[in-house]
């Protein structure tokens, strides 16, 4: 059984996200770029997935400039067996071009399960798997926290709004994971040596017939406003006083 | 010329980055305070670490080591130089020297250090022998077969944890150009030898919880199969495999020094005096510039050292030349650091007063800065006749 997992490189969690002075994006110069966080979980739940006998092959895919393979090198060390980059050099891409740019990919490999994160720590969309799910015509968990795979059939629990949904789904399905469904490993250091053995192909939008129409453009970048300084009060009185008539929460 | 990392570098850096915030930070503070390491704490680390085959990272494969080179390996210690020492011990690097174990050596004493089972230490300093180690004063005399040892050394790092020492003694003189020198040999002593005692040693300001150790040798008879190398070698040996601790202390002197560099930065961006930043103050913003200018340098002087010793050159003087900047790097960081927090940084709620602490015994062993001085001018007057 093949897992096709898509990640995304992002600037790293902890890195203070600052806003180019022209406020045309954030300032990625010189940041510290990292495989989003929940893809990372995709990954390490496709390794066990494996490690438990259910998948036999493990591929990667990530769309971007030619950093990306950076990324896809650090998802084979923790285990996956192949790549793919698709070059799209340093266009923004909107969530539904990149789940197409994918779909062609599925389409392509056949995988019984797509492993994706539920969304990126970046531009927090949360839209891709949703709609790699609808253009493939494949079942879809979202939010996934518990994934098991068996006879031919995928149960998955979900958090949802209030507690915990079971679904079991028939293959292939696309499965989108979310942050409790696993702490991904440290990786080996044998396994980083053989990492940069493990073949890595290179597609283009071009070689997968995919045009980068982008049906979304980025006006303006703002940084959060500053938060005031808080207040002191003297006791629970003053507390409960203040949260009603100047916070106004109560 | 190449700066940057290979994506397996970055990978490495990353993931003993990652190691070591998880899970050696959460424990510093208690370390501090107790000024012990729970033994069961010190071996989960060794083993979590065995089992990412990051244990004994230095060794060559051949052994069962991670084969790093000298560069990759010192990318990885610049990162064990982040947390604390009495931690890091326990992300095992054995000594290089075990190498040169033949025979029944490696059975006893290389191949169980590189898995982990045992651990090393090396003992060289006596209380009245440091710098001058040729005027060490513990001693081994043949009998028979065997050797019997007698003697003291103090400062002995980490023997508290040791299964065996790497110790060198004096088996005889010789006459040369600056006077009497002793002749050196060097002894694998395991740790329950009759005659054999590990004590406590002293009370340091530097690394809690990273103990040093006096050893005593009374008697001690330890058969001649126990020499590593040649009897009168040791001090050849020492020269030829100890090198590589003195590029560990620049890479530790680096991570740590950045580490602090990582504290002071967004506090002198926050920290709010007469109305506005300190950073907006050229008296706190200089020094941050100089901070990071002076890491930078000690950053690549190091590495420079690790990456000619890949190339199989003779890097003796850059190694001295690390060693001396990065630890005198280091006091002036984390004391320009701690003037950055002021009246907070003194305190041991925050861990600059720690790194402060840490710091100062880098410029004292594996080599005084006096030492990586006399050894850095012999490198540049000796081809003169000088």
């Amino acid at each position: 059984m093949k897992i096709l997992v898509a990640i995304k490189r992002v600037l790293d969690y902890s890195v203070k996200v600052r806003v180019k002075t022209d406020h045309s994006d954030v300032d990625l110069a010189n940041a510290k770029m990292s495989m989003n966080p929940f893809c990372e979980i995709a990954v390490e739940e496709a390794v066990r997935l494996k490690e438990a006998g259910v998948a036999s092959e493990i591929i990667v895919v990530s769309i971007g400039s030619k950093a990306v393979q950076e990324t896809i090198r650090s998802a084979m060390a923790m285990g996956a067996d192949r790549g793919i980059w698709i070059d799209s050099g340093e266009a923004a891409l909107s969530p539904l071009t990149i789940a197409q740019l994918l779909a062609k990919v599925v389409q392509a490999e056949q995988p019984s399960v797509v492993l994706l994160g539920k969304q990126a720590i970046d531009s927090d969309d949360n839209q891709t798997g949703q709609m790699l799910a609808a253009l493939c015509d494949y079942p879809q968990a979202t939010f996934a926290s518990k994934v098991t795979i068996a006879d031919s059939k995928a149960t998955v629990v979900r958090e949802v709004d209030g507690g915990l949904q079971t679904l079991q789904l028939a293959l292939p399905l696309v499965v989108t994971t979310d942050l409790r469904l696993n702490e991904p490993r440290y990786v080996k250091l044998p396994d980083i040596m053989k990492a940069k053995k493990k073949p890595l192909d290179t597609q283009t939008p071009e070689s997968l017939g995919v045009s980068l129409n982008n049906s979304v453009k980025m006006i303006k970048v703002e940084p959060p406003s500053e938060r005031k300084a808080g207040i002191m009060v003297p006791d629970v009185d003053a507390l409960i006083n203040s949260l009603k008539n100047q916070a106004k929460v109560l | 010329m190449e700066f940057g990392l290979s994506t397996e570098q970055q990978l490495i850096v990353d993931t003993v980055r990652s190691f070591v915030e998880n899970e050696m930070y959460p424990h510093e503070a208690e370390i501090e305070r107790t000024g012990q390491v729970p033994l069961e704490l010190g071996l989960e680390i060794r083993d979590k670490c065995r089992d990412l085959g990051f244990y004994a990272a230095n060794m060559p494969e051949a052994v069962g080591g991670g084969g790093l080179n000298h560069l990759d390996f010192t990318l990885l210690e610049r990162e064990l130089g982040r947390p604390s020492m009495a931690l890091s011990v326990f992300f095992g690097r054995p000594s290089g020297i075990l190498l040169a174990c033949e025979g029944e050596q490696r059975e006893r004493y290389l191949l169980p250090a590189v898995r982990g089972e045992r651990f090393d230490a090396l003992a060289m300093t006596e209380p009245d022998a440091g710098s001058d180690v040729r005027g060490m004063k513990c001693y081994a005399k043949q009998d028979g077969g065997d050797w019997i040892i007698n003697g003291s050394k103090h400062f002995i790092s980490h023997a508290d944890i040791a299964d065996f020492v790497i110790v060198f003694v004096a088996t005889g003189e010789e006459q040369t150009a600056q006077g009497k020198k002793k002749l050196i040999t060097c002894f694998l002593v395991d740790r329950d030898t009759a005659g054999f005692e590990i004590r406590k040693g002293y009370q340091s300001v530097s690394h809690r919880g990273y103990h040093n150790c006096i050893l005593n040798f009374d008697n001690c008879r330890v058969p001649a199969a126990q020499i590593l190398g040649e009897v009168h070698q040791g001090f050849d040996m020492a020269n030829k495999w100890l090198y590589g601790t003195r590029l560990t202390v620049a890479a530790f002197c680096v991570g740590r020094a950045r580490r602090v560099f990582e504290l002071a930065l967004p506090y002198a961006a926050e920290r709010k005096q007469f109305g506005q930043a300190i950073g907006r103050f050229q008296g706190v913003s200089f020094k941050l510039a100089d901070m990071i200018t002076e890491i930078d340098a000690a950053d690549y002087l190091t590495l420079a050292a690790a990456w000619k010793m890949d190339q199989g050159l003779d890097a003796d003087r850059e190694i001295a030349s690390a060693k001396l900047y990065a630890t005198e790097m280091l006091a002036r960081v984390t004391d320009q650091a701690l003037q950055i927090f002021g009246g907070m940084g003194l305190m041991s709620d925050l861990p600059l007063e720690r790194f402060w602490r840490d710091a100062r015994v880098e410029r004292i062993w594996d080599g005084t800065s006096e030492i990586q001085r006399h050894i850095i001018s012999r490198h540049l007057l000796r081809p003169l006749g000088c």
